[in-house]
């Protein structure tokens, strides 16, 4: 019976190139690849612009590590739009839990347990990621059940969570952090250094192939269309050959000299002549976005919960019909987002080493701009988590592109602002032609 | 006639109201095994509304619902189906970013022993009740917003059997089909029909409705006008009785819950 439709598409298709034609094969999404392409494009313009700075393994690493918190908001917030809501208030969210993190950690705690004792990191976070959990469930609760408009709630909330982020200690800085706590934001502390690097590639490959050869047993099993062996061999070498590239490009970028010295005397080694080479390796915020990344993937592929939120985003009328409880599933998606928020929270002070109240200004823009490239459709139903990372990327290699080539930062804004009415404009044009 | 006169579905004196609009004032349905009960009447005549009522959807302010002669509550869409009722709305109700496989298996997605969903069981499921369905749907996992007419609503009717319907409710089945499409809507009919399902259909086309239908319920206004074997009247005494409200003689006029056990048994 499937055979049937096989003729006609070869017959549409015939003219493609072969090139074309196997990529078809792979089933990726055109969005993706564009998003794809787009990357890297902006990035091999910039390498020229900046007079060969931007493809650098130094550069590249702290494009990764400052990309991290966006992409990790951006997986929620595709959530978010899939279902036809919008959150304007991520950026206040993240500086309000950013506050009560290091109040927590310095003011505390440390008088509780004493100064920078061991679990100290660990109740910081678990106290900002609770809250981030009840600030997320309390603006859900006013969409999902009370009916307010999320665009109202989250704006409301943008002022809020900035005002609040200010009271904690009427408006003081709070630094520095604990020690360990700073982990979580990079440097060359917070990586893992080249070994473990390479062993986290290792461990990603093997679990690509094995995906890979999983799903392709488990459709030959029911005797359903396959993807050409080609097409399979491919996808899997491509995303292998991508893992390993980056362990390369990260394990290549050397500790700064200062850093070398310091670690040389807390452990009485002393430098041979010319220093010595430690890599950075993959820097923990970034390995922590990329397990979030695969835990959202996880959960909006492959449970109930993410395909009613697609389903929410396609048809609400019809999710509730079907017995769906949508309320229910629209206030876990605010509740998911409001911890992500606080996982980028953590990221954000450790990395700064201070807590400000200013913190996360305007990264909401960045996070919905960087889903909205990434492929998610603002009218709903449509995106995907990878898409948005992949957006979150590009959002930041803009800024610190400009940054790198010495733009003034209004004229920053007004690249990012033009960037995202065009991924828009080119979105509704996509979909305009090439949906149906 | 009938052996067993316990209804399937009996709706009675049941009424709900908008506002200060009585969508549906004091109505009685009944609806029994393998029949076809057609359910006619303009647009605001609180068709949809009453139907609506049954799968879940609307609670109603007063009146009672048995089924199989038991008292039901419905409360919500997930009660009714455990009741075995299953609703294809005028609208499809389909998420059109979803594949068909989706689809079918919204609200009641088969899972793994992890807890994830089971696409490829639900796929081989699919595959199963569609090629049942209609032998020329291909596309499973396509969005159904790219599925001719045809084909959406084959989607919409298989939704409905997948999980074994026993009370089927059909709001304008046909409304956006082609002749052919139409007539295969027909056949599924008469197959559902002879496994012993009942059915409501709702329906502005009166050809269909003599086509399909073993008794006819005319609205209007929320409140019934009459009642009648299909056999028993003519097509234009069923549009006197949608346009005008007149109740012909083969008919049984109004609510039938207040004639009480003296209920005449040739209108049933």
């Amino acid at each position: 019976m499937n055979q049937a439709s096989t003729p006609a598409r070869h017959a549409r298709s015939g003219h493609l190139s072969p090139l074309i034609h196997l990529l078809k094969a792979t089933e990726l999404d055109a969005r993706l690849v564009g998003t794809v392409a787009a990357l890297l494009l902006i990035w091999i313009v910039l390498h020229v612009l900046s007079g060969g700075l931007f493809l650098t393994p130094r550069n590249l690493w702290n494009l990764a590590v400052q990309s991290s918190p966006i992409a990790i908001m951006a997986t929620g917030m595709v959530l978010v739009i899939v279902t036809r809501n919008i959150d304007l208030s991520i950026g206040s969210m993240l500086g309000f839990i950013g506050m009560i993190m290091g109040v927590v950690q310095v003011d505390l705690l440390p008088k509780l347990l004493g100064y920078e004792h061991p679990a100290i990191w660990l109740l910081a976070l678990a106290t900002g990621l609770v809250l981030g959990i009840v600030l997320g469930a309390t603006q859900g609760f006013a969409i999902a059940y009370l009916g307010i408009p999320s665009f109202i709630v989250t704006l409301g909330g943008l002022l809020i969570w900035r005002g609040a982020a200010w009271w904690v200690t009427s408006g003081q800085t709070v630094a520095p952090l604990d020690n360990r706590f700073r982990l979580l934001g990079g440097g060359p502390e917070g990586s893992i250094g080249a070994a473990w690097s390479w062993m986290v590639g290792i461990v990603a490959c093997a679990a690509i192939v094995l995906l890979l050869a999983h799903r392709r047993a488990g459709r030959k099993k029911l005797n359903f269309a396959l993807r050409p062996m080609v097409a399979e061999i491919l996808l899997g070498g491509v995303a292998c050959a991508l893992v390993l590239a980056a362990v390369a490009i990260v394990n290549a970028y050397p500790w700064p000299i200062g850093s070398v010295r310091r670690y040389a005397e807390a452990n009485h080694i002393t430098l041979p002549e010319g220093g010595v080479f430690i890599a950075h390796g993959i820097a923990i915020p970034v390995l922590i976005a990329i397990g979030v990344g695969v835990a959202m993937t996880f959960l909006a592929t492959r449970t109930r919960y993410g395909r009613y939120v697609y389903a929410i985003g396609g048809n609400p009328e019809a999710t509730q019909l079907a017995g769906v409880d949508t309320h229910w599933v629209i206030m876990k998606t605010f509740i998911l987002m409001g911890f992500l928020a606080a996982i980028a929270g953590a990221l954000s002070i450790a990395r700064l080493n201070a807590a400000t109240n200013s913190e996360g200004t305007l990264a909401e823009l960045l996070v919905i701009a960087a889903s909205v490239i990434g492929g998610t459709s603002i009218a709903g139903g449509v995106g995907t988590v990878a898409g948005a990372m992949l957006g979150a990327v590009l959002m930041q290699s803009l800024q610190s592109g400009m940054v790198l080539l010495g733009v003034d930062t209004p004229l920053q804004s007004i690249a990012v602002g033009a960037v995202l009415v065009v991924a828009v404009w080119l979105d509704t044009v996509y979909r305009r032609r090439w949906a149906r | 006639m009938r052996s067993a006169p316990i209804p399937l579905v009996e709706m009675r004196n049941i009424s709900l109201a908008f506002g200060g609009v009585h969508a549906v004032d004091r109505v009685s349905i009944d609806l029994y095994e393998g029949e076809v009960m057609a359910l006619v009447g303009h647009n605001g005549a609180g068709k949809s509304t009453l139907i609506k009522i049954l799968s879940g959807a609307f609670k109603p302010d007063a009146g009672e619902i048995s089924i199989r002669g038991e008292p039901a509550t419905i409360d919500n869409p997930r009660e009714a189906r455990q009741y075995g009722i299953e609703t294809i709305y005028q609208t499809l109700a389909l998420a059109d970013n979803l594949d068909t496989v989706a689809n079918l298996f919204l609200g009641r997605e088969l899972r793994t022993n992890w807890r994830t969903l089971d696409d490829i069981t639900m796929e081989a499921e699919a595959r199963k009740v569609m090629s049942r369905l209609n032998p020329h749907f291909q596309r499973l996992k396509d969005p159904v917003k790219v599925l001719s007419g045809g084909e959406r609503q084959s989607v919409a009717i298989a939704r409905a059997i997948l999980f074994d319907a026993r009370i089927l409710i059909m709001d304008e089945p046909t409304a956006a089909l082609g002749p052919q499409e139409t007539a295969q809507v027909g056949a599924l009919v008469r197959q559902l029909k002879s496994d012993g399902i009942g059915i409501f259909l709702i329906s502005h086309d009166i050809h269909d409705v003599f086509d399909l239908a073993d008794r006819i319920c005319v609205m209007k206004n929320g409140r019934v006008v009459g009642t009648a074997r299909i056999e028993h009247v003519t097509k234009d005494e069923v549009l006197g009785m949608i346009i005008l409200g007149k109740c012909p003689p083969a008919a049984l006029p109004g609510n039938f819950a207040d004639y009480g056990a003296a209920r005449p048994r040739e209108f049933i």
